[in-house]
């Protein structure tokens, strides 16, 4: 019998046949033309492991450690991996609460359930020991090793700075950091962050679909090793700094000694301060913001770089030298003073007197008229010009501008211009005795306890500075930045500097003003200043270096609201001085004096 | 004995070897799919390699028993063969093992069957069986549903362990009812339903009844080659669209757009049906009798998508479609699976060197979804080969079919076609993502000893009844 559907052999063979072309074009598709798909397979294993490396440690100039590192522990979690497990015996073993536990699961849930998220940062070494031995009993948990930043003295935290995970701001403007990454903040840590971080490795591992490691990716060929960070050798010394900062408890103010001839910062203290330990792992956040708010002590607020004050009767030394620079003064010239130089009052010391005595006694009078003769030199056409000149040595100590240490929360100070006087008072509405204040360093002037350091490092050198600096070397060879090797010439004879020397000299070791500075062996060259507080008591201010010949220290001591500069600056000054150059204290009394000084009323 | 050794003489050496290469290219894929450093003896029993060679040994074996059994014996005792695997289908809903939420499993020891890959060669013995006495009758109503019923009811008792991608599988057996004299309209109208039930998912309803209606238009201007009836036609509907949007304003008020449509071309039927009538245009009558049935279909889509299909059907459905994306939850296997052939690309990344197969980012990778690894460690090239392997053996056994003296044999053949083609296409469609996730395995490639059993003996039973063609069955 005929088949009459035979023909409908074809119809299937055709469909046959147009189903695996169908399938051949959906293949050629996903596996010749799309190229994605090889790409999300590469994601889908390979994981890339962030090898940290530790951060570079600082020691002071001496080789004594600063800062180290310790381990410390983040706790990850993987959630999909997480069994039925006892939680509470857990929850004991990590010091948290239950609720604290399920919101930190439902958080690294919410981010992923496959992969790790941290569950409990920065677990302290001795409680990760506990931790290890029973930690086989939760799966899913695992602990990544970090550091965290530790402290051999509670000090120098305005200096050193902090360490702190970097934010998510941060992340978008610098491509380097990623998420966990840490970062210094402040002082040296921020300052030197580049050679202190060193350089993240990577480890390439593939994984399996449960994020089970399965081996290193290619044998680790494409793995690269983490490089540790380079070490920090600070210019601080560790015990003045510590000294400086005992001295100062409880008063407010703020210490800097520099090595004159290299401008290195020998200690500088603020006050009051903290311990940098607080703003270390768990507790930083918490911290941070307690230290932030205190508005009344402000410990965060670092007053040698920014707190801004006129400098009082130590800036006499200046107007001596430019008097004399400028040829309207000799070192004999005499003023004579009558308690004071028209509206500026003096005290009562012999009259009248040279520029040594001036200096030594600190006589506004003698200062003033210098003030007039520098600004009202026939030299220059016009008050301004004389004015613009003034500045000018100003400027070439420093002040009016950054001096340019590493830390980034330097203030300026402040120099007015002559634009400045033009617009308060008017185009050639003022003369000499208008702004005669500034002879005596009150008025319109602003300088730091940094730049006032600075004045001093410039005059015990004789007419030249190094910007002051925290840092001598990186690692073991790797020379500091150029701009701090570089002598700043002061465009002012050395010998000029000898008369204001002998004149600080004899402030201190003679009838002036800072007699209370005075040590034995050493011969303190040093100024006593007040600066004028608007808000209160006047600030007492002391500069120093010593010794005379081939001075090895200079110092600018602020004690806020505490009267003359001779009553507590010029011992805080003295005992420093002694305790760098001798090593030991001899005038237990002043120093018992001082420690126990309590002016802040705690 | 020389008569079983005059029968391995003549049979068909293409298909043997075809079959060998796909075993042994199977058990190779599933060695890659499970393979890792720690087990790598090929005999390992706790590897599923391992048990898979086993499974090939003895599905020789078997294969050897298929084609010594007597042919009549397939003829003679087809409805008995059937009968029993029914029962055995029955019987697993009671006595199955509860595997992921479905009773498809006997476990006989450590062996676990699956008699859903008997009842395929069973139900296409019964098939063949009661067509080669009617199948010049296929379209008598009682005879096709007879046919009909003989493998929907397996596919019924598929349905309740529940494994809906099993009990599709029995749908091919339309393609034997369409070789063997079933209208073509039965087969259309159901690949239509398809086509149409996926459109009305991805498309807007009204639009998809507007096209409806033009192309009906179309094919009725293409039948009768006369624009005069058409355009009456399309006057009579837009005309009573009109009359029907008025009727809205002022009765219903409520009626949407599509229902309007929709009852607009019904109103209309009335009309073409004096013409329809008057002329005799049979044609054109089907033509608007599909018109409306696709209609009715289009719109009860929703309801069937909406309240009865599964859940997780229902979702499968959907990240096919694009309308919805899960890469964790249902749309994972799926995506892990297009990734994996994707990233093969055209030579494909080395034998074992596949990184999503080796690390196991594909579930079922070594039984319904193993074309993941052809994909990704042999690549395009892989792909074509494996594919060309099917079409080869597929067009091979329609000759083989077409060459049977009885109607019996070449029934049969038909059968094995298309259970061995929908297999083929679903398992490899749902891989790369062209069809949705319809869990059957790739024959003789997908790790398993049912599936790999059942196979063996649907085609071998055909070899055999090929080998002795030239015997009488009767």
């Amino acid at each position: 019998m005929k088949d009459q559907y035979i023909n409908r052999k074809y119809l299937i063979g055709s469909i046959i046949i147009i189903a695996a072309a169908a399938l051949l074009v959906r293949l050629f598709i996903i596996q010749v033309v799309e190229k994605t798909y090889r790409l999300s397979a590469d994601n889908n294993v390979l994981r890339y492991v962030t090898q940290y490396p530790a951060r570079g440690l600082i020691y002071d100039r001496n080789g004594k450690l600063l800062v180290y590192n310790q381990a410390a522990y983040d706790l990850m979690v993987v959630p999909a991996q997480v069994t039925r497990m006892d939680t509470a015996e857990f929850c004991r073993l990590l010091g948290i609460t239950l609720p604290s536990f399920r919101e930190r699961l439902r958080a690294a849930k919410t981010y992923s359930r496959r992969a790790s998220s941290v569950f409990l940062k920065m677990i302290a070494a001795e409680d990760y020991a506990r931790l290890q031995e029973t930690l086989f009993k939760y799966p899913g948990f695992y602990v990544q090793p970090r550091t965290l930043r530790k402290y051999s003295r509670p000090i120098g935290a305005h200096l050193l700075g902090y360490v702190s995970e970097v934010d998510e701001s941060l992340i978008r403007k610098d491509p380097y950091y990623k998420s966990g990454d840490y970062i210094g903040k402040l002082g040296i840590e921020e300052a030197y962050e580049k050679e202190l971080r060193g350089k993240r490795g990577v480890k390439i591992f593939l994984m399996d679909v449960y994020s089970r490691v399965k081996g290193s990716y290619a044998d680790g060929r494409l793995d690269t090793v983490a490089v540790q960070g380079q070490d920090i050798i600070s210019t601080l010394d560790e015990d003045l700094q510590e000294y400086g900062e005992l001295l100062m408890r409880n008063k407010t103010g703020s210490i800097v000694a520099l090595e004159p001839q290299t401008g290195e910062v020998l200690a500088l203290v603020s006050s009051p301060n903290y311990d940098p330990g607080l703003l270390v792992g768990r507790v930083r956040s918490e911290n941070f913001s307690k230290l932030n708010s205190d508005t009344v002590f402000r410990p965060l607020f670092n007053r040698a770089l920014q707190a801004s004050y006129p400098p009082g009767s130590t800036f006499k030394p200046i107007n001596g030298l430019i008097g004399l620079q400028e040829k309207v003064i000799t070192p004999f010239t005499m003023f004579g003073c009558n308690r004071g130089y028209l509206f500026v009052s003096c005290h009562a010391h012999s009259s009248p007197l040279d520029l040594k005595g001036g200096i030594a006694n600190s006589c506004n009078s003698y200062f003033c008229q210098t003030f007039r003769r520098i600004l009202e030199n026939p030299v220059y056409p016009s008050i301004g010009d004389a004015y613009m000149s003034w500045k000018r040595y100003l400027d070439q100590f420093g002040f009016g501008k950054k001096l340019g240490i590493e830390l980034t929360n330097e203030l300026p100070g402040l120099v007015p211009s002559t634009a400045y006087f033009d617009k308060y008072y008017g185009k050639n509405r003022w003369k000499a005795l208008t702004v005669i204040s500034m002879a005596i360093g009150q008025g319109e002037l602003g300088t730091t306890p940094l730049q006032m350091a600075n004045m001093l490092a410039a005059i015990a050198n004789r007419g030249y500075y190094r910007v002051p600096h925290i840092v001598k070397s990186i690692g073991n060879s790797r020379p500091i930045n150029e701009k701090y090797l570089k002598k700043n010439i002061i465009g002012i004879d050395s010998t000029n500097f000898e008369s204001i020397i002998a004149g600080m000299e004899e402030a201190v070791n003679g009838t002036g003003t800072a007699r209370v500075a005075a040590l034995k062996d050493i011969t303190v060259c040093g100024k006593t200043g007040t600066a004028q507080n608007p808000h209160g008591k006047d600030h007492s201010v002391f500069v120093a270096f010593a010794p005379k010949d081939h001075p090895r220290i200079a110092i600018a001591v602020y004690v806020e609201n505490a009267g003359f500069g001779a009553t507590y600056a010029a011992p805080v000054a003295s005992l420093m001085i002694e305790k760098y150059l001798k090593g030991q204290i001899t005038n237990k009394d002043m120093e018992d004096r001082i420690l126990n000084l309590n002016l802040i009323g705690q | 004995m020389t008569r079983n050794a005059s029968i391995w003489a003549r049979i068909d050496k293409l298909s043997v070897v075809i079959f060998l290469l796909m075993i042994v290219m199977g058990w190779l894929n599933i060695y890659a799919a499970v393979y890792n450093e720690e087990h790598t003896r090929i005999l390992d029993m706790s590897q599923r390699y391992g048990k898979q060679f086993v499974w090939i040994i003895a599905t020789l074996v078997i294969a050897v028993f298929a084609v010594v059994t007597d042919s009549r014996f397939y003829f003679f005792f087809a409805y008995f063969i059937y009968g029993g695997l029914l029962l055995l289908l029955v019987l697993v809903l009671f006595l199955g093992k509860d595997i992921n939420g479905a009773r498809s499993w006997f476990q006989i020891g450590s062996l676990n069957l699956q008699p859903t890959e008997f009842a395929k060669f069973g139900t296409s013995l019964a098939l063949a069986s009661y067509l080669n006495a009617r199948r010049h009758d296929l379209r008598k109503l009682s005879v096709f549903l007879t046919a009909t019923a003989i493998f929907m009811l397996p596919a019924l008792l598929i349905i309740m362990q529940p494994d809906m991608g099993s009990a599709v599988v029995f749908f091919a057996l339309f393609l034997v009812l369409l070789r063997e004299g079933m209208s073509p309209f039965v087969f259309i109208s159901g690949v239509l339903m398809v086509v149409l039930f996926f459109f009305t998912l991805i498309f807007n309803n009204l639009y998809l009844n507007g096209g409806l209606i033009i192309l009906a238009f179309a094919a009725a201007w293409f039948v009768v080659r006369k624009w005069k009836p058409v355009l009456a036609g399309i006057l009579i509907l837009i005309v009573a669209i009109l009359a029907m949007t008025l009727v809205n304003k002022l009765i219903f008020k409520s009626m949407s757009d599509e229902r309007i449509l929709f009852v607009s071309a019904l109103l209309s039927g009335a009309a073409y049906s004096i013409y329809f009538y008057s002329r005799k245009a049979l044609q054109l009558l089907v033509i608007y009798l599909f018109l409306i049935g696709s209609l009715v279909f289009v719109n009860s889509v929703d309801f069937t998508f909406n309240h009865i299909l599964k859940p997780h059907q229902k979702e499968r459905i959907e990240i096919l479609l694009g309308m919805k994306s899960d890469l964790h939850g249902t749309g994972y296997n799926v995506n892990q699976s297009i990734i994996s052939i994707g990233s093969g690309g055209f030579a494909g990344k080395g034998y074992l060197q596949g990184t999503q197969t080796k690390f196991k980012f594909v579930p079922a990778q070594s039984t319904d979804f193993i074309f993941c690894t052809v994909g990704e460690e042999w690549g395009f090239l892989g792909s074509l080969f494996v594919i060309a392997l099917y079409v080869v053996l597929l067009l091979r056994l329609i000759m083989l079919a077409e060459r049977q003296r009885s109607d019996f044999s070449r029934i049969y053949g038909y059968c094995v076609i298309s259970i061995l083609f929908i297999h083929f296409f679903v398992n490899i469609g749902m891989a790369s993502g062209l069809l949705p996730v319809i869990g059957i395995p790739l024959p003789f490639f997908s790790y398993g000893g049912s599936a790999l059993w059942g196979f063996t003996i649907l085609l071998f039973i055909f070899l055999r009844l090929d080998a002795s063609r030239t015997e009488y069955l009767v």
